[in-house]
């Protein structure tokens, strides 16, 4: 199929951006949409034109490196990441606009990548369980309901994509911060820690200039491991809780 | 006779150093002094391990601050390291390519982690895990090692589990695990089919929390472009700051490489986009010997290619041929038809054809194989793909095979199967646009992991004095072969308990005399670093950096992937040289070296591909047995299957950089067993 596509082009932080139309002819339906910028980038090398940088790693939609906002949508119109994402989803003839992450909290470092390192910074401030190497008890003398269990490992599976961020109008990461207080706050070893963590990283979530969340939706709607929104409720529990116990 | 034989009476050890009486890689290399102290603690083998703690020296807390350890790479082996050293209160600088710790590789593994917990009662033991592994890996792992690995499984359960890791459970709470790849006990622990993930972000958080803590500290989006060597010690590296472009040096004490494993060699792979042997490359050519580069393993379940656009491979997890019986048309002209038309006669169940008991439950390498063999006869299914041959000419092949999951659909109900497989199975659809609870499932091989890495002694030391390799990077506890499970248990064994422990006792000695950026070896190695860099922005030939990988991945997959032979080796060896002088002539790398240049980067990666392309055909050439995941057409039984020659090949291949042109250097470490007596597979 043929395609026009208009992407982002911008050649450092400081520099100013602008979309730039290409048309690319030869897209198989087969590739991944990330192929289909090989491709482009292949042909742009071939007409002495830098190729577009964009992130992506694992190519198989658990890394959470790539981060594309495809017609407006992060990751584009399926339920996955931009790496799972097929041309099969597109048509002969389509124009598709591609762009960064658009969140103030995720400055463009060049053309469609962005700096996630606010992330980092989020987990480094709590997102833990403090637990020495060596200093651990046996693996069975905690017994962890296996329900609970089970909710932790839904919330566990959060990329760190930075979708939900990129998908509020807010540029809130509520999603991503209420994924980990979830998935750490329904373990018994979590429980120590439980009420400091939530402070610590909302703490760190707002000084890193994240919005804050009304309620929306979009994050879940957007996110590619379908982390539910009700995490975001239970954030707002632990933070209330954790201010009444002071 | 040697000590450990107690564990199994009437035990025949072998402690005969192997003879090389073929010599099939005359002429491509030299013979090097055998490797004879590779430090491996004496004594039975189940105490060797807490010996070597006991012996080896410690530091004092007080002193730990003033000790400075650069890590490379952030994933298990990495990240893990980076954690425990910095709770033991060293500096630690940890570099990675990605933009997040959080990234590496690791985190794609799906099936699980082996441990010897014995949690099922069914006779599960550190000697069985460790009787497994070496048996596993063909017997061509250092036995002290892989019983150090059994010993210190437990350990990264309890570890794990305490940062919050979600194991899967059952209803009583307690932690629930699995059998997995062919072992005969339920030792595999896992967290659904994500738990590469859950372990990294276990490993992520921990060192996260020394970040905060100030021992650690983060370089993201950088990557190592050498090592520096200062009085014949490891003192740091020169990395480059891949969003600057700045090419900066890092010096420590002592330098450890995480960096993973080469298998984007073939250019297809299930590795990252990224994964690269440029670290360990680079140390190679500054003295760390490279082990086994040849032993590669190509896993049998893995998405088809479609087409020269495909640019990775995914893995489909193996459990799926617990229920999928695997399948080719009989007559070639059945090919191109749909599946579900072509009648059961017409169908060949090959695997159950020619394994009767183990059908399609035989070995990675078994099942890689005979999918090979199928396709090369024509009876491929899938799309055709143009393949070039040494002629230079190009046919088309099918490289796909059925995985069909109707029968199971039909005696389990296809209820029971989506709860089995469902996210996998979603996954197919996703990237093939096929639904396989209706069409056949096509499946081929595809590389995997490596076993092979840079060679390093018991304390995870390489051959350059304070440089050391832990993880898939170093070669020292698969042998030939590696079980499923067990990628992630080494990374964070190495990661959490070894590299720990053995690090100490040379560090003990520092810290080292202070060197600052003036100093000449440093000067050298930025000068290094910054003119090959010159040297591939200022080439602006025809080629694309892309272009010139996928033609080596095309030689290697080739002559150097499932069966290889001596003539197809020598073959690969010569176009090999030919791509480097043509990459090195006509490569085309766009941008500028200033700033964040993709194109560069993997300019950088893909020359030291070419290298070790050249160096794994060099060792597969030498190594003319057929063990674990190297098959030499030239060494099987009758009925084709592998054969092993321990008179001739029980030994380590660890080879030492000859210099610009010169010939690969060869030691051998003679792989002796006292706990473990050696036999020889069959599968029939």
């Amino acid at each position: 199929m043929k395609l026009t596509l208009k992407i982002w082009r911008q050649a450092n932080a400081s520099e100013k951006g602008a979309l730039k139309t290409y048309e690319l002819d030869g897209v198989s339906s087969d590739m991944s949409f990330l192929e289909m910028l090989d491709l482009l980038n292949e042909q742009l090398l071939h007409n002495d034109e830098e190729p577009i940088a964009f992130d992506s790693d694992c190519r198989e939609g658990i890394c959470g490196m790539c981060s594309l906002m495809i017609n407006g949508e992060a990751h584009g119109p399926e339920v996955t990441t931009t790496c799972q994402l097929h041309m099969r989803s597109f048509k002969d003839g389509d124009t598709i606009t591609i762009e960064p992450w658009r969140a103030s909290s995720f400055p463009i470092v060049k053309d469609l990548i962005v700096d996630r390192s606010a992330f980092d910074r989020i987990i480094q401030n709590g997102g833990y369980i403090s637990a020495n190497t060596g200093s651990a008890p046996e693996a069975n003398s905690v017994p962890a309901p296996r329900d609970k269990a089970q909710r932790a490992f839904n919330t566990a599976t959060c990329i760190g994509c930075g979708a939900c961020v990129a998908a509020c109008p807010n540029g809130s990461a509520s999603l991503f911060l209420g994924a980990k207080i979830t998935h750490l706050g329904e373990l018994p070893q979590g429980q120590p820690e439980r009420y400091s963590r939530v402070q610590s990283m909302v703490g760190q979530h707002d000084a890193e200039g994240f919005g804050g969340c009304t309620n929306i939706g979009e994050c879940a709607a957007a996110c590619p491991k379908e982390i539910p929104l009700d995490v975001i409720s239970q954030l707002n529990k632990d933070l209330r809780k954790s201010l009444i116990l002071g | 006779m040697a000590a450990g034989t107690h564990y199994l009476p009437g035990l025949t050890p072998t402690n005969e150093a192997s003879v090389q009486k073929s010599d099939d890689a005359a002429g491509y290399y030299v013979l090097g002094d055998k490797l004879v102290d590779p430090k491996t603690p004496t004594g039975p083998i189940a105490d060797r391990w807490t010996t070597r703690k006991f012996e080896n020296r410690l530091v004092n807390p007080a002193n730990r601050r003033k000790l400075d350890v650069i890590i490379v790479g952030t994933g298990l082996a990495g990240g893990a390291a980076a954690a425990t050293l910095g709770e033991a209160g060293y500096n630690v600088k940890s570099f990675c390519y990605q933009d997040s710790p959080r990234r590496a590789h690791s985190i794609a593994a799906q099936g699980g982690i082996n441990a010897s917990k014995n949690y099922k009662s069914d006779g599960d033991s550190d000697y069985r895990l460790f009787y497994d592994t070496v048996k596993g890996g063909d017997y061509r792992s250092r036995e002290s090692n892989v019983y150090r690995l059994a010993e210190v499984s437990t350990n990264i359960i309890d570890q794990c589990v305490a940062q919050g890791v979600p194991f899967a459970r059952e209803y009583g709470g307690l932690l629930d695990n699995r059998s997995f790849g062919g072992v005969q006990v339920s030792r595999t622990f896992y967290a659904r089919g994500q738990t590469g993930q859950q372990l990294l972000l276990g490993a992520y958080q921990a060192m996260e929390r020394q970040v905060a803590a100030g021992t650690v500290e983060q370089f993201t989006r950088h990557e190592m472009l050498d090592v520096i060597i200062v009085d014949d010690r490891a003192r740091g590296i020169v990395a480059r700051d891949m969003v600057t472009g700045e090419i900066e040096t890092h010096l420590a004490d002592a330098v450890v490489l995480a960096t993973g494993g080469y298998g984007n060699v073939f250019y297809l792979s299930t590795n990252a986009m990224g994964s690269n042997v440029m670290a360990a490359w680079r140390a190679h050519r500054k003295g760390a010997y490279m082990a086994n580069p040849c032993y590669t393993q190509i896993h049998p379940t893995c998405i088809p290619v479609t087409g020269a656009h495909q640019s990775k491979l995914t893995l489909m997890s193996e459990s799926l041929r617990n229920d999928g019986r695997i399948w080719v048309p009989k007559k070639a002209e059945d090919c191109t038809k749909d599946p579900r038309e072509i009648p059961e006669d017409d169908r060949d169940y090959f695997l159950e054809r020619i394994y009767p008991a183990f059908g399609n439950l035989v070995p990675r390498d078994i099942a890689s194989r005979a999918a090979k063999y199928m396709c090369d006869e024509g009876r491929g299914v899938g799309p055709e793909v143009d393949e070039t041959q040494a002629d230079g000419t190009v046919k088309k092949f099918r490289r796909g095979v059925y995985l069909d999951l109707g029968a199971a659909i039909e005696r389990l109900g296809k209820d029971k199967i989506e709860e089995k497989y469902d996210n996998l199975l979603d996954m197919y659809e996703r990237i093939t646009g096929e639904n396989p609870y209706e069409v056949p499932m096509r499946i081929y091989p595809a590389v995997h992991y490596v076993m092979g890495g840079l060679w390093v002694d018991y304390e995870l030391q390489t051959s350059i004095t304070g440089l050391f390799c832990t993880g898939e990077a170093n070669f020292s506890d698969h042998g030939a072969n590696r079980l499923g499970a067990s990628a992630l248990m080494q990374g964070l064994a190495d990661g959490y308990f070894v590299l720990p422990n053995t690090i100490t006792d040379y560090l003990a000695d520092g810290p080292f005399d202070k060197i600052d950026e003036s100093h000449p070896a440093v000067v050298e190695a930025l000068e290094g670093v910054t003119s090959r860099v010159e040297k591939l922005m200022s080439i602006n030939g025809e080629r694309s950096v892309e272009s010139i990988h996928k033609e080596l991945g095309q030689i290697m997959w080739e002559y150097c992937g499932m069966d290889r032979r001596e003539e197809g080796l020598k073959t690969a060896i010569g176009l090999i040289r030919e791509l480097k002088k043509e990459f090195w002539t006509n490569v085309k790398v766009l941008g500028s070296a200033d700033s964040l240049n993709q194109d560069l980067e993997k300019a950088n990666r893909v020359a030291d591909f070419i290298e070790l392309g050249e160096l794994m055909c060099i060792d597969a050439l030498n190594r003319r047995e057929s063990c674990g995941g190297h098959f030499r057409g030239e060494s099987q039984t009758e009925e084709g299957e592998a054969l092993r020659h321990d008179d001739e090949f029980s030994y380590v291949a660890a080879w030492e950089f000859g210099g610009e042109d010169g010939a690969p250097i060869l030691h051998k470490e003679d792989l002796i067993y006292t706990a473990i007596e050696m036999k020889q597979r069959s599968y029939k």
